[in-house]
């Protein structure tokens, strides 16, 4: 005579408390019915004390995840100084449960998160290890490219030029256009600007001095900094990951010299060029906004440009570009060779090369400004 | 898993199978059965199709022709849903592990558990706890990346991530390929304690001979896109048929047998 006090069932499984204190196990202990049985067993477990019993022949199939059920709340019982007879347990069953409790206790504990502290001191300490790493890298490539720049017949001209091609050549489309656009948006604003106070000539200044000595380098750089800088990082990080560097290393080959040099190598050159070229359509985008808001002409626009603007504005732009060739060009090699092990790194340094990129770029751009201003070729010495 | 039928029943059923790539034929009319319970190893030189078959076992490629069965059900008649369901029935051991590389090992092993079942994170940390026990991983390599860990590890991480869910039928694509001796026979055990106490079964592509001699019950061997023979290595090795004879009889294939036959 069985009275259940609580029953519950899923479709497949149950745990039911009967009149006289024991536990009837029945149906699939299996994983898709573990929580239930789970809640179960903690509504049942609870008002229970002293000896348990627990049938378990009505349990028809058992995984993992019911053996460690069962294994679990034994421990927990136990701990509360309950003592829990199993019943009628197939033997299958039995022999699951017990390698659980050899195999799976060992593995209880899982070591904590780290604390705040500990991950500040972690970050800075592999922040300055990056530091340092760098300052090395840039060290050694300096001494490469010195020895490269003494003994040029060393020069891979094969890379050389290919990377001159795929950095340089292949990006005037882009870079073209772009500039050209932000000619048209410089000139733009300053149009607004102008117009009311018939000041529309000084469009020219305004165009001119921006473009050739800020607008353009920076845009050039940034965008050679996505394109080229990423590629590099991309590139160097697969042939890390597969192993080709060290291949390289074994052969004798240093790869400083025919990876990283013959790019460095063929941005500087790039780059100044790139810069140049830009200027051309830049100033041209000012130029058709100047004829079409400003009613100031193609001729009368060159006419003043010649006079207002001098060779130094445009030796400034173009001087910084091979200083942001060697920036973007180092700073994509070195994350390419930071790589470790997955292809998921190679995404993570790509990202990284590309924001350090502008960000060093942009500060260098700064610290032009300082530089030159003390040089006495500043904005203000005109 | 279940316990409740000791009588050997088909689990796969492979009938006049053929497959091409282009032109060439890869499996030409090739019919095998796999019974519950027993460790099938398909073997064949490079580029014998072995790889491919199991691609089509685990219904990653369709073949051209003839059927699969995988758990009863027809793999060429087979709905979404169904599929969803089957897939889950199945553990699969890539060549390369296949961990996905953003994850640890403890959460790659929860990927299958947190996709398809309910149970909650305390519980399912605990089952990760006991899979990474059963592949004898230590338990400092939980929190580990796959790429911070060694083949051997590699392997057995993405052994307990495909039993994970308790399939009934594990695929293992050359499960001991590139790892040394000694871990090749720490992982030949494990299978074969595995397929015991959870009741498995195992289909296993490999090349590697002592491999074959321990784990294997019974060996299918592919060449020139026929199912050359089936048989336990015993048989095999006896086997006049030239190309059998050439993979089985070897030096290397004597070494293997004397080995396997020294060990017991």
């Amino acid at each position: 005579m069985q009275t259940a006090i609580t029953t519950a069932r899923s479709p497949t499984a149950s745990a039911s408390l009967d009149s006289d204190g024991t536990l009837s196990c029945a149906g699939a202990w299996k994983m898709a019915n573990v929580p239930f049985l789970e809640r179960q067993l903690a509504e049942v477990l609870g008002t229970e004390s002293g000896q348990q019993v627990w049938e378990m022949s009505g349990i028809t199939s058992m995984d993992t995840a019911g053996a460690w059920l069962v294994r679990r709340s034994l421990s927990r019982l136990e701990q509360t100084g309950r003592r829990v007879e199993l019943r009628g347990v197939r033997a299958e069953f039995e022999q699951l449960i017990r390698w659980i409790s050899d195999e799976g206790e060992s593995v209880a504990g899982q070591p904590q998160k780290p604390g705040m502290i500990d991950q500040l001191g972690h970050a800075a300490w592999n922040a300055s290890l990056q530091g340092l790493g760098f300052l090395s890298f840039v060290g050694e490539s300096t001494l490469v490219l010195l020895r490269l720049l003494v003994n040029p017949r060393r020069i891979r001209w094969q890379p050389f030029f290919y990377n001159l091609r795929a950095g340089g050549l292949q990006a005037v489309p882009i870079v073209g256009l772009l500039s050209f656009m932000m000619g048209v948006v410089i000139a733009y604003q300053a149009a607004v600007a102008l117009r009311p106070y018939g000041a529309s000539v000084f469009i020219v200044e305004f165009v001119g001095i921006a473009m050739l000595r800020e607008i353009v380098p920076l845009i050039t750089a940034i965008i050679v900094a996505g394109r080229s800088g990423s590629a590099y990082t991309a590139q160097i990080g697969t042939m890390k990951v597969t192993e080709e560097v060290n291949a390289m290393r074994t052969m004798g080959i240093d790869p400083l010299e025919l990876l990283i040099a013959p790019k460095v190598l063929a941005l500087v050159v790039a780059l100044p060029l790139l810069t140049a070229f830009a200027d051309v359509t830049g100033v041209f985008g000012g130029m058709v906004i100047a004829r079409t808001q400003l009613d100031v002409g193609f001729n009368a626009f060159l006419d003043r440009f010649e006079s207002v603007i001098f060779p130094t504005d445009y030796l400034i732009g173009v001087g910084k570009a091979p200083v942001f060739a060697v920036i973007i060009a180092m700073i994509g090699c070195y994350q390419g060779l930071c790589v470790s092990g997955s292809a998921e790194s190679v995404g993570r340094h790509t990202t990284v090369s590309v924001v350090q990129s502008i960000f060093v770029v942009i500060v260098f751009d700064a610290l032009f400004s300082v530089l030159l201003d003390w040089m006495g070729i500043g904005l203000f010495a005109q | 898993m279940s316990f409740d039928d000791k009588i050997p029943e088909p689990v796969i059923e492979i009938r006049h199978l053929t497959t091409r790539f282009g032109s060439a034929v890869i499996h030409d009319d090739i019919s095998f059965t796999v019974l519950r319970g027993e460790i099938f190893a398909v073997v064949g030189a490079s580029g014998s199709g072995k790889s491919t078959l199991l691609q089509e076992m685990i219904m990653l490629r369709r073949p051209e022709s003839g059927s699969i069965h995988v758990l009863g059900k027809d793999l060429s008649a087979i709905g979404e849903r169904e599929s969803m369901e089957l897939r889950r029935r199945l553990g699969v051991l890539f060549q390369h592990g296949a961990l996905f590389s953003a994850l640890t090992v403890a959460e790659n092993i929860a990927v299958p558990l947190r996709e398809h079942t309910q149970l909650s994170v305390e519980f399912i940390r605990e089952i990760v706890g006991i899979k990474l026990g059963w592949v004898r991983l230590p338990a400092n390599s939980a929190e580990k990346y796959p790429n911070q860990l060694s083949g051997g590890m590699l392997k057995r991480a993405a052994l307990a991530r495909a039993i994970a869910l308790d399939p009934e039928l594990v695929f293992l694509d050359e499960p001991t390929a590139g790892l040394d001796p000694a871990s090749t026979a720490a992982l030949d055990d494990l299978i074969r304690q595995l397929k015991y106490i959870l009741g498995l079964t195992i289909v296993m592509v490999t090349h590697d001979l002592d491999s074959l001699w321990n784990v294997a019950g019974r060996v299918g061997v592919l060449g020139d896109g026929k199912l050359l023979e089936v048989g336990t290595m015993e048989e095999l090795s006896r086997s006049d048929h030239p190309l059998v004879a050439e993979y089985f009889q070897g030096s290397r294939g004597r070494g293997a047998k004397e080995q396997a036959w020294n060990r017991r």
